[in-house]
């Protein structure tokens, strides 16, 4: 006898909608206050953000008084400062570009085939001498500006380049004096990677920006900006070099025992063994880490510095569009999220990638 | 001395005192040159100006505080606003977490979408920011005259003026202990081995014990309520301004929404990835057995999650307590904005430093000790998930 298995017949459109959201009562309900939360939201939203919005500045800031909706006008007459900050008006463009030359440095460090030391070296280190060259100017017939004259968007990105820069380095030193055989160093490390870790990022900001200069010789003191990328530097390279140490802790013992009988140096074992193993573990925490410092670049607005932040204060603060905060801020919020969110997603795209190798 | 150096021990030994040498000389140079260099600006060093008056005023206290105190009493203000900052927030973001980390595990995909959609728009928007724009709200409300009003409630550009009970420090103390009862009672009774009842079946109790707390809370605010006043203080206008009420100014609510949203989206993460470390077998067990949903949830979700999330809970919660620090941004005197008060009034650099390292390391070690001392104690014992 012959037994014939049917499959059941596939459900129907309401069939299957009446199971994925009324299941049972609860499920029911639930999705019906889900509902209405999203179209309340979502329609008060666009209605703010599309419908009512005054998008031009013909009418001026009256215009927008008037108008229920977003006043759109206010980031149409502002964005200059905003992205540009205090940088000369006719010298904008040069600020742009080097905007421009951070963001296809770090689109270019995500892509595999620039995941050897030298690459990736040589990639950061061009990005950020020609990033350094636009803004500054002096050389090649650009105009000089100073470092007090940058703002907005370009600063921001300066510190966060600057910082990683420092940092990343300095984190692998730091992993691997904590990791040291001799006590004593290891020791040593782990208490200023700890007394570090347990500090906020502005009270270290602000020892480095106020403080530090009583603490050094004048010769060292330096420009106020450069004290801060470098507290904010220490202040990454601190949570980096503790991923980075984790990341050390899961390559097996055997592959460096193994480099030891091969007759490998120290150096070797470290950079040809050791981290590319330990990279490759604690990448998603890394760039993690990368997210979580480009967020905080924001914090040096405390310290007196007219990045994104500051110089959005400044777009609505004075004068005529004081109403505008919340477009501003607005502006501001979805320049952070483009960054942040394309990052993290690269983050959690390698993550996958990556688990597909190791099953 | 060259077969000296070739000796592993020697140069280990020689290794080590140069690197612990040249950093304690680098803190050591550059101590003494800030001494030096503060000296000349005739500043004493020492810890003798903790004694003296600071000659300013805080905008929030939870202590009385007048200008003619000294900087110590200060540096006590400071240290229990941010804790009780931190507090708040903390409680505030737990619950938003909680909530959205809950709606992100569900199984409605429409509750899932929101949890996810709330996540992805306030983690990645900067912290400092989020403060930026409640405080921008909120002080762009209306003036008192023209307040919004709600459940008793009044939305200002001076602050958000809500109602009070009426009633003396010792009685607010006592409540407040009550109430604190009245939550951790039922989960007492539930945990204990003194009641006879099977564990799961003693609901009856946990629900007397907290209505009793709750009673007894109540009970204490009308007795030791301030004479001749009604028992419930509403803010009111009164010409120009409000009465009546306790203000919370815009600096602490912009810092608490700010904290409770941003804070959120990262303990709606660590929820989801607690439940989400539950095994499918525990659950597939436990539905077996006969138990109802609710009940594999609090009986076996519930538990086992709380587990996996601790550890990581706890570094969130220490990283929340330090963003308070985010306060000097809008002038909310935390013990950060006091540390750099006390530096541009006082010029004691150093020892202001210091102080704040000590503060922090010991708010860090406290909680760090707290949750290892909790994490030890739900720790699965022995092999009970084996076998």
């Amino acid at each position: 006898m012959e037994m014939v298995v049917v499959a059941p017949p596939a459900p129907g459109r309401i069939e299957d909608l009446r199971r994925r959201f009324f299941a049972t009562p609860l499920q029911a309900l639930l999705s019906l206050v889900s509902l209405a939360v999203m179209v309340f939201l979502a329609w008060k939203l666009l209605n703010w953000a599309i419908f009512s919005a005054v998008f031009t500045t013909s009418g001026g800031p009256e215009a927008c008084q008037a108008a229920a909706g977003a006043c759109w006008s206010v980031i149409a007459a502002r964005w200059r400062i905003i992205l540009f900050g205090l940088y000369p008006f006719e010298e904008q463009w040069r600020s742009a570009l080097a905007c421009v030359t951070v963001v296809v440095m770090t689109v270019l460090s995500c892509i595999p085939a620039f995941w050897t030391g030298r690459r990736i070296a040589l990639v950061w280190g061009a990005g950020t001498a020609l990033y350094y060259v636009l803004m500054k100017g002096g050389v090649l017939g650009l105009a000089y500006v100073g470092e007090e004259a940058w703002g907005g968007l370009a600063l921001t990105l300066f510190i966060f380049v600057t910082t990683c820069l420092i940092g990343f380095p300095l984190a692998i030193c730091l992993a691997l004096l904590r990791r040291s055989e001799l006590p004593w160093i290891s020791r040593t490390t782990g208490i200023i990677i700890d007394s570090v870790r347990s500090l906020p990022l502005i009270s270290i900001l602000f020892t480095f920006a106020i403080v530090l200069p009583f603490a050094l010789p004048q010769w060292l003191a330096g420009d106020k900006l450069y004290r801060v990328i470098l507290g904010s530097a220490l202040f990454f390279s601190a949570y980096q070099a503790e991923i980075a140490r984790g990341g050390m802790q899961g390559v097996p013992g055997g592959q460096e025992e193994a480099a030891m009988a091969l007759g490998m140096s120290y150096w070797q074992r470290i950079g040809r063994i050791l981290l590319p193993q330990a990279m490759r573990n604690a990448l998603p925490a890394t760039i993690n880490q990368f997210v979580i410092s480009f967020k905080e670049t924001s914090l040096v607005v405390i310290v007196g510095f007219f990045e994104i932040l500051a110089s959005g204060n400044a777009a609505y603060g004075t004068g005529e569009w004081r109403f505008a905060y919340v477009e501003v801020y607005a502006f501001i919020a979805f320049i952070y999220f483009v960054f942040v969110f394309s990052l993290s997603r690269y983050g959690a795209f390698l993550e996958r990638r990556m688990s597909v190798g190791e099953r | 001395m060259s077969s000296l150096l070739r000796n592993q021990k020697v140069r280990n030994t020689l290794l080590q005192v140069l690197f612990v040498g040249s950093i304690a000389a680098l803190v050591l140079a550059g101590v003494a040159i800030a001494r030096r260099n503060l000296a000349e600006q005739g500043i004493t060093s020492g810890f003798d100006f903790l004694h003296k008056s600071t000659g300013w005023d805080v905008s929030f206290s939870l202590l009385p505080a007048t200008a003619n105190d000294p900087y110590w009493w200060f540096f006590l203000i400071g240290i229990i606003n941010t804790l009780f900052l931190g507090s708040v927030g903390l409680m505030l973001a737990t619950t938003v977490g909680t909530i959205v980390g809950l709606a992100r595990t569900s199984s409605n995909e429409l509750a899932r979408l929101l949890g996810r959609t709330y996540v992805d728009i306030f983690r990645n928007i900067p912290l400092i920011l989020q403060v930026f724009f409640w405080y921008a709200l909120i002080t762009h409300l209306p003036p008192p005259r023209s307040a919004h009003e709600a459940w008793g409630m009044l939305l200002t550009s001076r602050g958000l003026y809500v109602p009070f009970p009426n009633v003396g420090g010792a009685a607010m103390a006592l409540a407040l202990a009550a109430l604190i009862a009245a939550i951790a009672l039922p989960v007492w009774l539930g945990r204990t081995s003194r009641l006879s009842q099977p564990v799961g079946e003693r609901l009856t109790f946990q629900l007397a014990g907290t209505a009793a707390a709750l009673a007894c809370a109540a009970l204490i605010l009308i007795v030791g309520r301030l004479p001749d006043a009604p028992l419930i203080d509403f803010p009111a206008l009164q010409g120009l301004n409000l009465r009546g009420g306790l203000r919370i100014p815009p600096e602490f609510s912009a810092l608490a929404v700010a904290i409770a949203i941003y804070g959120g989206s990262y303990i709606a993460e660590i929820v989801r990835g607690g439940f989400k470390s539950v095994g499918k077998g525990q659950v597939e067990a436990a539905l077996s057995l006969g138990l109802s949903p609710w009940r594999v949830f609090t009986l076996v979700k519930l538990p086992l999650a709380l587990r996996a999330m601790l550890p990581i809970l706890a570094n969130q919660y220490v990283w929340l307590i330090k963003a308070t620090t985010m306060g000097i941004a809008v002038g909310f005197t935390d013990f950060f904005m006091i540390v750099a008060l006390t530096i541009n009034h006082s010029g004691q650099t150093l020892e202001a430093i210091g102080i704040l390292m000590a503060g922090f390391l010991t708010i860090n070690l406290s909680l760090a000790a707290v949750f290892n001392r909790i994490n030890k104690a739900i720790a699965l014992k022995g092999n009970q998930l084996r076998g």
